[in-house]
């Protein structure tokens, strides 16, 4: 047992996963060498060699594409796309044959791949490096998407999205990858993914959230007594922990950073007016990201849903 | 200082037998006789499986299908030089490919009636589902020929585009990769004149597509499409290279379209009656015929058995597609994921379905 912050975590999870399967590889732009630009995959190359470790031509759709053949021959490729943003020079790859090629050949191929990326705000980069489009990978079938939160579910999710039979979106919040430390176990463990996790227990508001958002979903829980899930596993997300939760508390407030309209709140309020509704004592409320472009540095602060924004929500559903 | 070259690109063009059926006597050695009369039968049956299939479209019988009339010895002749353990990755245009192949004829016909399970590959062939979307599977091709070579099998993969799909990026990125990875993987490029209603002269302002492979640092040749001792030598040489750690080929098969682009096109809209005229007299069996005849293997009577049986076979084939019973509902969900997932059993539940 160490304490790692989630970088560290990952790229603990990396390399157990290598070690034990000699089938996985990481490939992308900078991953060698450089370790990564946000170091994620250091000391990897030096452990595994140039033939498991391999910096790739700066061609997000050669890497996803590449990655499809690799995966449905029998590696299992862990592509490193830079930046989630970049991640849309793919989307066609993915969409139209990772999460397909199963279903097309009714099961004779297959992707099992992971896609790790860097998504949303807080970290002041250069535009488009603050993306958080869970809901487009949400919306696709064929294609399972995780979000970690902190350093002991990042090792295990990520262990559990490499061992997995599908293509996995991993998306990793960057806003936190230096800023939490916490006991990470060495050795094997995962964390199964398509289950969430009580992060507080409470009586009287079920908050749901993932990634960046729960920690400040958490921190503006204070004075209330809330029961904070963390989903980590967007699809196929969590929907009996979800119900429980609300058919005890009567209240949900949902809290992601991406916008609101057709975010995947909607998704999980949904779920709740289908199948909870009588539990409901107030309205089911979402702080959100806004319908705007993800802004550049001197205007995140005001995107990100803060402490005040979250905060009157959850007093809005206490006053019902 | 004077401007000095740096680097000369050549393009070669590659034609073993000409369209009077006079075979170039230092090459013809390199393909057999008996490869060359494999290839004829399995064109012949290439063409009655396609004419069959436009039929059964006129008939309502299957959907929407693209003709492969023109491209049979593009398509036999390389699909001939793989061997099975090799991976191929198919446009929509393949019939011909798959037909030499082996592939069931009537998983073909399911397939373009409409039925997924038609594009489940049966065990002992490596062929991944035809790809919809135009040449989006040209990295797919890279990275399993990539993985090949990491796993150090000596196998190669075979990736089948046109004209049209050389002009994506997902074309120049998978040769890309193969170029700087050095992939067992060859391009075959179907350069068949037509994007649908485009004509390869608005597709690329470059003299041939052949010459692409030069800018990823490898080779490229272009060979006569409608001659199919040169394509099978082509692909044949091509996969030597590939399986030798030479890396990957980019072959530029130069034939023609001569139905419409599918059923539901016309191509009378935007190409003259006289350039498919032109085409008709160089298709591909043509000059075969011409060919075998001198060598003393074919006659009449040989062509209408080797018809026969193709008509037979295909026949029969038709008979067991259309025979074949209806897929289960739930396969539309089944597939998505190795396992369902709790909100996918609901789904089913709900609609009835499985059990």
């Amino acid at each position: 047992m160490g304490k790692l912050n989630i970088v560290g975590a990952i790229n603990s999870a990396l390399f157990e996963e290598m070690g034990r399967d000699s089938d996985v590889i990481i490939i992308g732009e900078d991953v060698g060498r450089d370790g990564g630009v946000f170091r994620v995959t250091e000391g990897l190359l030096e452990r595994f060699g140039p033939d498991r470790v391999i910096d790739t031509p700066l061609s997000e759709l050669g890497i996803i594409g590449a990655a499809v053949g690799l995966a449905a021959y029998g590696m299992k490729p862990v592509a490193e796309i830079q930046f989630m943003g970049f991640l849309y020079a793919g989307l066609e790859q993915i969409f139209s044959h990772a999460a397909r090629i199963r279903s097309r050949s009714r099961g004779r191929f297959s992707v099992p791949m992971v896609i790790r990326t860097p998504y949303g705000i807080g970290i002041k980069p250069p535009e488009l490096h603050s993306e958080s489009s869970e809901a487009l990978f949400c919306h696709m079938p064929g294609i399972k998407v995780v979000v970690p939160s902190t350093p002991y579910n990042a090792k295990g999710l990520l262990k559990s999205a490499i061992r997995d039979p599908d293509t996995v979106l991993f998306m990793e919040p960057s806003r936190l990858y230096r800023s939490i430390k916490a006991d990470v176990p060495d050795g094997d463990y995962v964390v199964p993914l398509g289950r969430a996790s009580i992060l507080q227990e409470g009586k009287d508001l079920t908050v749901v959230s993932w990634g960046t958002m729960l920690h400040k979903a958490a921190e503006a829980a204070e004075g209330f007594d809330a029961e904070i899930i963390d989903l980590m596993t967007l699809k196929p997300f969590d929907e009996e922990a979800i119900l429980t939760s609300v058919k005890k508390t009567g209240r949900l407030v949902i809290v992601h950073e991406a916008p609101r309209i057709a975010g995947f709140g909607a998704e999980v309020a949904a779920l709740v007016a289908e199948e909870a509704i009588e539990y409901l004592k107030a309205p089911i409320l979402r702080v959100a990201g806004f319908e705007a472009v993800v802004p550049m540095a001197r205007l995140e602060d005001f995107y990100m849903p803060s402490l005040e924004r979250i905060k009157k929500a959850y007093e809005r559903v206490m006053r019902y | 200082m004077p401007l000095e070259i740096i680097e000369k690109i050549e393009v070669k063009r590659l034609q073993i037998i000409n369209e009077r059926g006079e075979a170039d006597p230092e090459l013809i050695p390199s393909v057999s006789d008996e490869e060359i009369t494999r290839c004829f039968e399995a064109m012949i049956l290439a063409r009655v499986f396609n004419q069959r299939a436009l039929s059964l479209q006129r008939e309502g019988r299957i959907g929407t299908y693209a003709s492969i009339l023109g491209q049979e010895a593009s398509q036999v002749g390389s699909a001939r030089a793989f061997s099975d353990d090799d991976w191929l990755f198919p446009s929509f245009r393949e019939s011909g490919v798959l037909v030499a192949k082996g592939y069931p004829m009537w998983m073909l016909y399911r397939y373009w009636a409409g039925d997924e399970r038609g594009m489940k590959c049966p065990e002992g062939l490596n062929i991944f589902p035809m790809s919809v979307p135009v040449g989006t599977h040209v990295p797919h091709a890279m990275g399993a020929a990539w993985a090949m070579k990491l796993k150090g099998h000596r196998k190669a993969a075979g990736v089948y585009f046109g004209d049209g799909g050389s002009s994506k990026g997902d074309f120049h990125e998978g040769l890309n990769f193969a170029g700087v990875f050095k992939a067992p993987v060859v391009f075959l490029c179907q350069n068949n004149q037509w994007a649908i209603s485009v004509p390869r002269s608005s597709q690329t302002a470059a003299k041939t597509i052949a010459q692409k492979a030069s800018a990823h640092g490898f080779e490229g040749i272009q060979v006569d499409g409608n001659d199919v001792a040169a394509v099978y030598k082509a692909t044949k040489d091509a996969l030597e290279k590939a399986k030798n750690n030479g890396g990957p080929t980019l072959i530029e098969c130069f034939t023609y379209r001569l139905d419409d682009h599918t059923t539901s096109d016309d191509a009378a809209r935007y190409r003259s009656k006289d350039e498919v005229e032109a085409w008709k007299a160089k298709e591909p069996l043509l000059r075969l015929r011409l060919y075998l005849e001198k060598i003393g293997k074919w006659t009449k009577g040989y062509e209408e058995s080797v018809t026969k049986k193709a008509e037979e076979s295909v026949d029969a084939e038709i008979k067991k597609a259309e025979a074949f019973p209806p897929p289960d509902p739930a396969d539309l969900i089944r597939y998505t994921y190795a396992e369902l997932t709790l909100r996918q059993k609901k789904e089913m539940k709900e609609s009835g379905w499985g059990s």
